[in-house]
């Protein structure tokens, strides 16, 4: 299987799928550059810059879905998604609904979040838990470059909108720019995992809403998406140094949500963790306890997550962003060991 | 009314230069995290308007505020302390360069493009309803000019008679677009439009800037509602430091390897992506400095040049030792 990076990946099936599907296009901010290989294979008709307007190219997106081509909306970072909410809230996630299911939004929403490079929190957000609360969105958060590229694949071609999550620093372009811009005085904690890895021969789109078994154990359940996964599968190595054998999970979609899986898993276990860059209240761990308990399960409980505004200063920010050492301390509290 | 004290000027204009070359020096060295989008390029602009208001008056900056920050006259020591992340910064640490504020010197920043529009029509809202003479300004780039939200605060200071400054620092790219291209009309008409009269003016020349900003203030004053100012500059930096299309501007081998790499795909656009790459080699070759430009000015008494930036440099050393000496003592952020 060839490697590939986690950009790179997602890239590869996006030119791949507008080779195939004319009606596939790309538009954002910025897009001829921060696409350059895309717009000098497909031109400006189709990879097509945008003024810094996002609730008008966004809402102008959700239209163009529904009157039959397949856009590619990039939101730059996701924390500027609250320009372009109403698009988002009450139009793109609604219009199936509204229709009686005759009249899909084919879109995708591709926006770039994560922190861990000292941007502070109106650059560094997750907000995956915010948009996965509202009913008719897809929401998508690969962790490595094979899932980065199928579950691409699948979102161009979904019925439904999606909203398709790029770790900043799973994307190497992304951090190039914003964290070091040229640097080599600055250091980051990127997992090799996710920035580089093995791909399939043939791009096939994985389904939307399967979690990904990424380390099968038996005293505790660790769930994340994204670039938590990878802290997760640094403190399971920690764990298991102690004695605990900690099933790590990838859940790759919010909405969907594979809860059949992750009860599976938590049966087994009977304790979980879930570890979210999204913040702590009114978000994915709270949701994922709840759909368990609706499901009549029994579990020891906890979530490491990010529990208020991430601060500037690179100090606090490493303090407030999940880490394997905060993973640690948790997973040993709540199994009381 | 201000008066127009051109050394002065131009001692502020080169304060904030030097300023936020030691900023660009700590960024260089690590010490500071993230993007840093400096204002160096756009003092003129900054000097002139700022310089011309008064106590109370409120401010509203984009991402780049740095400049309107220094020259506003907040301590430049919790400034830069602010940039490395330090407890003892301006906002303790965490928020950063494009998250500043004082609330004492009402002036506030935002990360997010065309914020400061509304920003500065709240300030002026407050500022009318206590019956204050007071007015609020929003600086921001010509990109911002295409956000609904900043047309839509267009429209609410002029229907509420806002004592509004609405100064746009038009350096014609939005982050990484050439703005002409994804803007239609022109925005002195598109302020008309609003029923708000607009000034172009040269950017890089303070003393041009100076003049219509007096005449716009004096008119916000006198109950006439929001004005709007178009100043033209140039960012020498780019978006931010590191931006990846000057990088590749500033090395011929990487911008060969960039077009090279694009050879492969032959595609119909091939002679659009060597026109964006030539036009972004001028973005930087057509370096028009307000700095160079004031000096330019001011020769005929080169003792006093050579004097205030003596004392400037040697200030902003003094503030650059300082703040490592605080820093170097430690964090206080548990």
């Amino acid at each position: 299987m060839p490697k590939m990076g986690f950009a790179q990946a997602i890239e590869n099936v996006i030119a791949k799928a507008m080779e195939e599907d004319e009606n596939v296009i790309i538009m954002g901010e910025d897009v001829h550059g921060l696409r350059l290989n895309l717009f000098a294979r497909f031109g400006k008709e189709r990879v097509i810059p945008t003024p810094i307007s996002e609730s008008a190219f966004v809402g102008a997106a959700v239209t163009a879905a529904m009157a039959g081509i397949r856009p590619i909306a990039e939101i730059m970072l996701v924390d500027f998604i609250g320009v372009t909410m109403d698009a988002i809230l009450n139009h793109a996630a609604k219009i199936s609904f509204f229709s009686g299911n005759k009249w899909n939004v084919p879109l995708v929403i591709r926006t770039a979040c994560g922190g861990g490079y000292g941007d502070a929190g109106q650059h560094e957000q997750s907000l995956w838990g915010w948009l996965a609360h509202i009913p008719g969105l897809n929401i998508v958060v690969p962790s490595n470059p094979a899932d980065a590229g199928g579950l691409m694949l699948s979102s161009i071609y979904a019925d439904d909108p999606v909203i398709y999550f790029e770790h900043k620093l799973l994307a190497d372009y992304w951090l190039d720019s914003m964290g070091s811009g040229g640097r080599t005085t600055v250091s980051f904690d990127v997992p090799e995992n996710g920035l580089e890895g093995e791909v399939p021969d043939k791009w096939e789109p994985l389904p939307l809403g399967k979690l990904k078994q990424i380390k099968e154990g038996n005293d505790i359940t660790l769930v994340s998406v994204g670039i938590g996964v990878h802290r997760s599968i640094e403190a399971a190595k920690i764990l298991e140094e102690k004695g605990i054998s900690a099933e790590v999970l990838d859940l790759r979609c919010l909405n969907p949500l594979d809860i059949e899986e992750l009860k599976n898993s938590v049966e087994k276990t009977s304790a979980i963790l879930v570890i979210d860059e999204d913040y702590k209240s009114y978000g994915l761990s709270g949701e994922i306890s709840a759909m368990l308990l609706e499901n009549g399960l029994t579990f020891k409980f906890g979530r490491v997550c990010t529990e208020n505004t991430i601060p500037y200063s690179r100090e606090l920010e490493n303090q407030v962003l999940p880490n394997k050492e905060r993973i640690v301390n948790k997973a040993l509290e709540i199994l009381k060991m | 009314m201000a008066e127009f004290e051109i050394w002065q000027l131009y001692r502020k204009m080169l304060y904030s230069r030097l300023f936020e070359n030691a900023v660009k020096d700590l960024w260089d060295k690590g010490m500071i995290s993230g993007e840093m989008h400096l204002g160096t390029g756009e003092e003129a602009i900054i000097a002139g308007v700022v310089s011309q208001l008064e106590q109370g008056d409120a401010i509203a900056v984009d991402h780049r505020g740095t400049s309107s920050f220094i020259i506003r006259g907040i301590e430049p020591t919790l400034l830069l302390l602010e940039f490395l992340g330090h407890s003892k910064g301006l906002c303790a640490g965490k928020g950063g360069h494009m998250h500043l504020f004082s609330k004492e010197h009402l002036i506030a920043s935002s990360g997010i493009v065309g914020a400061s529009g509304p920003a500065a029509t709240g300030f002026a809202l407050a500022l009318n309803y206590k019956k204050e003479r007071n007015i609020a300004v929003a600086f921001f780039g010509e990109g911002a000019i295409n956000q609904g939200m900043m047309l839509e605060s267009l429209n609410l200071a002029s229907i509420w008679k806002l004592p509004v400054l609405f100064v746009c620092k038009d350096n014609n790219w939005a982050v990484s677009t050439i703005t002409n291209e994804v803007t239609g009309g022109n925005l002195i008409d598109r302020a008309k439009g609003f029923g708000i009269e607009g000034y172009e003016v040269d950017g890089t020349d303070v003393e041009a800037v100076w003049k219509v900003t007096n005449e716009a203030i004096s008119k916000i004053r006198n109950n006439d509602g929001p004005q709007f100012i178009h100043a033209r500059c140039v960012h020498t930096e780019g978006h931010f430091l590191g931006d990846p299309l000057l990088r590749y501007n500033r090395n011929p081998n990487l911008l060969a390897e960039v077009a090279n790499s694009l050879k492969k795909y032959a595609g119909k656009s091939l002679d659009e992506i060597l026109l964006l790459l030539r036009k972004i080699g001028g973005q930087t070759k057509k370096k028009v400095d307000p700095i160079v430009i004031i000096e330019k000015k001011l020769k005929n008494d080169p003792d006093r040049l050579k004097q205030i930036e003596e004392e400037v440099t040697k200030e902003i050393d003094q503030v650059v030792n300082k703040t490592l000496e605080i820093f170097d003592g430690g964090m206080n952020n548990a």
